[in-house]
């Protein structure tokens, strides 16, 4: 079974941001960036499924700028056998990522896609969903367990108020939470090794989708700052002014 | 404008979330229809119907629907998108699941976690992990949209919309519902307590965590934990929360032992009165505290716990 893996390339979250200015949107000049937090977890659920036999060969896709490369480069030294980049330096948007993603559904007909459920950056959590409505496939969202057996996957779903597991018919759609997997990281032999690996490149046009945005962003602000309050001394103190001050008791 | 609220249930409940929901609907203006979908939802369709501001409950009670599973549950709303120009829910994790793939069935771009309507096409919404707000405008005829829950005040009950049943099932032959281990526990759920009261690692392990109870008891608030106490290992992941778990806005948050992630306020700094306990004086999260204790935790929460109630 063939899977394929979206990844995205993004702040590094380690970063603070900064909001421009002029408002126009957050300021990426000159900031680390990195492969998405939980892209690294479908990447790494990838490679422990290709080592247990069940995928057997693993393809990363990214959509995105020239540099974005570097994340499909990563995701090769990590274990991907090659990578597709569809190159774009439009801001993407999810509905358009799902479509390109769809596109390459239909060439590739992996058994399984696995994407990270969101974006550290627009924090959208829907490309996975729209690729599964798109290609007509079941979706596992959420995933904190992935076990593919025969023609079905099981997969146990991060839902609020505990966890929730469903079984889908393959090929289907997979995105990750933070307790999937613990991601492993490259090393150098295989970073070496990923430079000569095959990685393809095409544009969201030879794929006959168009990337034009829907939503407009308009404005990018900072959030309110909170104003810091006083320390008390004593539990007792405390309790007096969240009883006559805050009135919150 | 019409509005479609997907409403948002539990064991037979309506949840608090959808109330949020429908003032968010309020917000934007339109006659305002709250879809049921499930199996045995009655109840649900009930209480939904004593909403403010709702004129109609559309109620799809199916087999076909238990648990609301995606790919049925997509269908079912895309089926009956087509009467309305916003579908909203709430950002849980079931629409979150739901409404994406109801946008893409409808070729339209989907709207996340709103937390305030600008106009009936013009949002705002958090960004990168609420570090930043982005005010976006949709050009799409027909508006997919999750409400963050804590950006509205509930409506309240008093009404009395007409309950109405939608034929449509779905077919379904891809996904099926195993199972579901849910945490099992008489305090209000997080989401929708008006006291949190969270522990981070400072509390050292898991037992310490019963420290918690006795005041959580008294005043009738939810427990929570921080990233750094759940990957620890102290407490479960739903107890999370953060950006990456849940995000609450209680009328009190105690946080006790907890450094002040950027992660972790991503998840409670809308909270109307902040309260932190921390032995470390620096810990950032001082910074966004009312009030602040600089105090052994151990001793601190018997003696809060004495006092308060």
């Amino acid at each position: 079974m063939k899977a394929l893996v979206a990844v995205k390339r993004v702040i590094d979250y380690n970063v603070k941001i900064r909001v421009k200015p002029d408002h126009s949107d957050v300021d990426l000049t000159n900031v680390k960036m990195a492969m998405n937090p939980f892209c690294e977890i479908a990447v790494e659920e990838a490679v422990r499924l290709k080592e247990k036999g069940v995928a057997t060969e693993i393809v990363a896709v990214t959509i995105g700028p020239k540099a974005a490369q570097e994340q499909l480069r990563t995701a090769l030294a990590l274990g991907a056998d090659r990578a597709i980049h569809v190159e774009t330096d439009e801001r993407v948007e999810s509905l358009g990522a799902a479509k390109a993603l769809a596109k390459l559904v239909e060439q590739e007909q992996p058994g399984l896609v696995i994407l990270g459920k969101q974006a550290i950056d627009s924090d959208n959590n829907q490309t996975g969903q729209m690729l599964a409505a798109l290609t007509g496939l079941p979706q596992g969202t959420f995933a904190s367990a992935v076990n593919v057996e025969g023609d079905k996957v099981q997969v146990t779903r991060e839902v609020d108020g505990g966890l929730q597991t469903v079984e889908l018919t393959l090929p289907a759609i997979v995105t990750t939470d933070l307790r999937l997997n613990e991601p492993r990281y490259a090393k150098l032999p295989d970073i070496m090794k990923a430079k000569k690996k095959p990685l393809s490149v095409t544009t969201p046009a030879e794929l006959g989708i168009s990337d034009a945005s829907r939503v407009k962003l308009l404005k990018v602000e900072p959030p309110a700052e909170r104003q810091g309050g006083i320390k008390v001394g004593s539990v007792d103190e405390l309790v007096d002014k969240l009883k006559n001050e805050a009135k919150v008791l | 404008m019409s509005i479609l609220v997907l409403a948002e249930h539990h064991d037979g409940a309506l949840a608090g979330a959808t109330a949020h929901v429908v003032a968010a609907a309020q917000a934007i203006g339109g006659d305002i229809d709250v879809l049921v979908a499930g199996e045995g939802v009655g109840a649900v369709a009930e209480a939904a119907a004593k909403l403010d501001g709702v004129s109609r409950v559309r109620v799809a009670d199916s087999a076909a629907y238990a648990h609301l599973l995606a790919e049925p549950t997509a269908a079912l709303v895309a089926e009956l998108a087509g009467d309305y120009s916003h579908v909203l829910a709430a950002a849980s994790t079931t629409g979150k699941n739901v409404l994406p793939r109801v946008a893409a069935l409808k070729d339209v771009a989907q709207i996340s976690e709103i937390i305030a309507v600008e106009s009936p096409d013009t949002f705002k919404r958090p960004i990168y992990a609420g570090n930043a707000i982005a005010t976006v405008q949709s050009e799409d005829a027909l508006k997919v949209i999750t409400v963050r829950a804590t950006g509205f005040d509930a409506v309240a009950e008093g009404g009395s919309a007409g309950i109405e049943a939608v034929d449509f099932v779905a077919d379904n032959a891809q996904s099926t519902f195993v199972k579901e281990e849910l945490a099992q526990s008489d305090r209000p759920e997080l989401g929708a307590a008006k006291v949190v009261i969270s522990g981070g690692r400072g509390m050292g392990n898991g037992e310490n965590f019963k420290l918690l109870d006795g005041i959580a008891d008294k005043l009738g608030a939810a427990i929570g934990a921080s990233r750094a106490a759940v990957d620890a290992g102290f407490v479960p992941n739903d107890m999370q929360v953060g950006q990456t778990g849940k995000i609450v806005a209680p009328e009190l948050y105690i946080a006790v032992g907890i450094s002040g992630a950027i992660q972790h306020l991503a998840g409670m700094k809308d909270s109307k009165v902040i309260v932190a306990i921390n032995k470390d004086e620096e810990a950032p999260i001082f910074q966004v505290a009312d009030y602040g204790l600089v105090a052994d935790l151990f001793e601190a929460l018997p003696e809060l716990e004495k006092e308060v109630g």
